[in-house]
């Protein structure tokens, strides 16, 4: 027993002993390694801000208030080539967020049906699911991006092809869509008793603007749709206790149709169609192309790695859940929506956690196609315009690392809310 | 490249690196030219910011001359392709007006007009790529602007063409001015002058219009081609090229409004003025030698002794001693000329009138033919 332990040392501690003694020769290592990497970090960071000094180009961000003097196609906000920097990388985050919730959106919607056809018994359909998924795994995403873009520019008719008395291309859907190679025009939804927007933030190169129509319109349906959910819970307490389910689906549809569209007719809701003027067509809302490849690239690439994570959960199922549904006499599709998804998404959801993040990280390669998210706007041109490629760089990291922990920290919450509650 | 620098470190030499580039042993420096042949096309505009922050250890320090000469060849950053300008002909040889100054300055510091490693830079990576080191100048028409100069610490160190930013449209949209353009949409090279130039104009004309921002010539003449942009705006000489590649180069028109003027030449980073006072009397040398009838022709015979013409004579290297005043032989200015003509002559064979390109030499001219081409003295 005792010949495993450091003898004792008459006398106390002694210097040697952070070496020779096992109690305290990790602790030294450790020690030793973190100044030595401490030392390495501070002398990049030393060398950096020298290396820059000695060019005259000091560490600083006043660049960011400094008027931008470019423009932005996608503005989600009112912007003009006299705001600042600060306001173009805004406005460019907003365009990165746009296109990471959308696509996360679609890929999950498109990745678990893909998931799950591939796992059905018709030999063809889950044999298209599986080449759909190893050919948007195993192509570099950048590739399906310019590859969307360049089939979206090339086989779109341009605007001039909708003019003339024989014009050769024709607006879609009832002369409401058009389609061409600078995107896709749909008609906006317009209110002509608006009650105006909310300014936030006053004239700062933050101000946010904020429908009051769009907030009145989901207070209304939200209170419609919980309203609705009250109905269906009381119906379903009546079904317990009677055995008899009363008829419920019109009040529930009419809680929800009836403010709403009381709400859309007392706003004078109507849609703005898209129509040719000059260069291109006015009015109605500019889906551009840039933004549909980049949306449709990462969201089809995305969801070939989701169905996998949903086909993997899916399979993590043991087969007797299956088969005890089935002895209970639920039929297939009710045994996968209420027996085997419930239980296959404590398994699915932290690799989606990932998935998202990559999706959201992967929406920085949008200057392919043009697309002016914040690495076009704060990591392309303004800092091409300023020459602050450190502090850019800096910042563009910064923002992306807050917007993966945002993303983390919500997909985590929920993965909580829905683990296996164990007690 | 981290490798090597970092070790540095290690033998204790953090000071020296701050302040100049320590010497290295030849094989080192041959060991790292190779390196920066293989990233050079990979490099990112991130990796390049990497290296100004990490290791841009020589960057302020002189010796841009001694590194050149050690390494034997001369890292020039070119366009990725602006034919007339600077592209790779059949044989993947680059050729072209900005390559011109490229190769006369190889010729002039190293003997050797083909000891060039081309670096091709997109309008937002070329920046980054000179002041990071990764290449000794920029010949890229890029324009001369105060920030430039004084925010981003280049040194112009000439103009090699005089141009103003100009647009293109295609015949049947039947626009003849730049004023009918409201609401166009307007492809634009995106990290350039251009891009504000083009948002003034709009602004000033109080005219709308949806900017496509573009990486790449080539890309954007993609789009032009396609339709999915009704202009396509760069400098007019960079429309002329682009023209000239068309399948039929009558479908397009150069609007006549000219909305800025861009005065494109080779820079090098600040702070080694040496290095900056070779690639100017370079650039000098061709337009002195056109104004002196030097050509490539007669070069032979007029350096072979001293002339009549003491300027002439001291171009040549036949009097005084100015090669050796800037570091170089005294044969520095013969070898340049020799490397591509004097500068009438490269701007005729590269973008001349009787190329696909067809630029009249207009505010390129020397100024005796009333142009703003104008060498100062060889004294």
């Amino acid at each position: 027993m005792t010949t495993m332990t450091d003898p004792h040392h008459q006398g106390g501690f002694k210097l040697s002993m952070l070496i020779y003694d096992s109690r305290y020769r990790s602790i030294t290592i450790q020690i030793v390694a973190l100044i030595g990497f401490l030392t390495l970090i501070g002398w990049l960071i030393n060398n950096t801000g020298q290396n820059l000094a000695d060019l005259g180009k000091e560490p600083s961000f006043g660049f960011m208030t400094e008027g931008a003097g470019y423009d932005i196609n996608q503005r989600l906000l009112d912007y003009t080539s006299t705001d600042t920097h600060l306001r173009a990388s805004f406005l460019g985050l907003l365009n990165t967020l746009l296109v990471a919730v959308m696509g996360c959106i679609t890929a999950t919607v498109i990745g678990v049906m893909v998931g799950v056809a591939r796992l059905s018994h018709n030999w063809i359909i889950s044999r298209l699911m599986a080449f759909y998924v190893e050919m948007f795994r195993n192509v570099p995403v950048l590739l399906w991006i310019v590859l969307a873009m360049a089939v979206m520019i090339e086989s779109m008719p341009s605007p001039r092809a909708f003019r003339g008395e024989d014009p050769a291309a024709t607006m879609s859907l009832f002369d409401t869509v058009a389609f061409t190679n600078r995107g896709v025009y749909v008609p906006e939804p317009l209110f002509s008793n608006s009650l105006g927007n909310i300014h936030l933030f006053g004239t700062s190169s933050l101000r946010f603007d904020v429908s009051l129509d769009l907030i009145v319109f989901l207070v209304v349906f939200i209170g419609g749709l919980l309203i609705s959910r009250m109905i269906g819970k009381r119906a379903n307490a009546t079904q317990e206790k009677t055995g008899v389910r009363p008829t419920v689906w019109h009040i529930r549809l009419a809680v929800v149709a009836v403010p709403t569209l009381t709400v859309l007719w007392a706003l004078g809701f109507y849609l703005g169609y898209p129509e040719l003027k000059g260069f291109n067509f006015a009015g109605g809302t500019h889906m551009r192309n840039s933004l549909i490849a980049l949306w449709l690239a990462l969201s089809l690439y995305t969801a070939a790695f989701i169905a996998e994570i949903v086909r993997a959960g899916i399979l993590a199922i043991s087969k007797g859940q299956t088969e005890a549904a089935s002895a209970l006499g639920l039929r297939p599709r009710r045994t996968m929506s209420l027996v085997i998804l419930p239980q296959a998404l404590r398994v699915i959801i932290p690799p989606l956690i990932s998935n998202y993040l990559n999706l959201t990280k992967n929406s920085s390669l949008a200057i392919a196609v043009g697309y002016m998210d914040i690495t076009g706007t704060l990591g392309g041109i303004t800092m091409n315009q300023t020459g602050r490629e450190l502090e850019a760089i800096l910042l563009l990291m910064l923002v992306y690392l807050s917007i993966s922990l945002t993303i983390s920290a919500v997909m985590n919450w929920y993965n909580n809310s829905v683990k296996l509650k164990e007690r | 490249m981290i490798a090597p620098k970092l070790m540095h470190a290690d033998e204790g030499q953090p000071p020296s690196l701050k302040s100049s580039r320590p010497q290295e042993p030849e094989e080192n420096a041959r060991n790292r030219a190779e390196n920066q042949e293989e990233v050079i096309m990979k490099k990112t505009v991130f990796l390049g910011a990497l290296t100004v922050a990490g290791l841009a250890a020589g960057a302020s320090a002189a010796a841009t001359l001694d590194d050149v000469k050690a390494r034997g060849k001369l890292n020039c950053g070119v366009a990725t392709g602006v034919p007339g300008f600077a592209a790779p002909d059949a044989n993947g040889r680059w050729e072209g007006f900005d390559v011109s100054v490229c190769r006369a300055v190889a010729a002039a510091v190293l003997g050797d007009s083909d000891a060039v490693e081309f670096v091709p830079t997109t309008g937002k990576t070329r920046f980054t790529a000179l002041s990071s080191g990764e290449i000794d100048m920029l010949a890229r028409n890029t324009t001369w602007t105060l920030s430039r100069d004084v925010d981003l610490k280049f040194t112009f160190v000439g103009v090699n063409y005089y141009d103003g930013q100009g647009f293109m449209v295609p015949k049947d949209l039947g626009v003849s001015s730049a004023k009918e353009l409201d609401g166009a949409t307007v492809c634009i090279q995106t990290g350039t002058t251009t891009e504000l130039n083009l948002a003034e104009f709009f602004r000033a004309n109080n005219m709308s219009y949806e900017p496509v921002p573009i990486e790449t010539q080539a890309e954007a003449l993609q789009q032009y081609n396609a339709g999915a942009c009704d202009v396509y705006t760069t400098d007019a000489s960079g429309l002329a090229a682009a023209r000239s590649t068309f399948e039929d180069p009558t479908s397009s028109v150069i609007l006549p409004e000219i909305i800025s003027k861009e005065p494109l030449g080779p820079l090098v980073r600040h702070g080694d003025n040496e290095w900056g006072d070779i690639v100017r009397w370079t650039l000098n040398a061709l337009i002195a030698a056109e104004e002196f009838g030097i050509t490539s022709t007669n070069i032979g015979e007029l350096s072979a002794a001293a002339g009549d013409n003491p300027e002439v004579n001291r171009l040549l290297g036949t009097e005084g001693n100015l090669g050796e005043m800037l570091g170089l032989d005294a044969g520095w200015a013969k070898a340049a000329i020799m490397s591509g003509g004097n500068y009438g002559e490269v701007f005729e064979k590269n973008i001349g009138e009787n190329t696909p390109i067809g630029l009249a030499r207009g505010l390129n001219a020397q100024w005796r033919d009333g142009g703003l081409i104008y060498s100062p003295p060889f004294r």
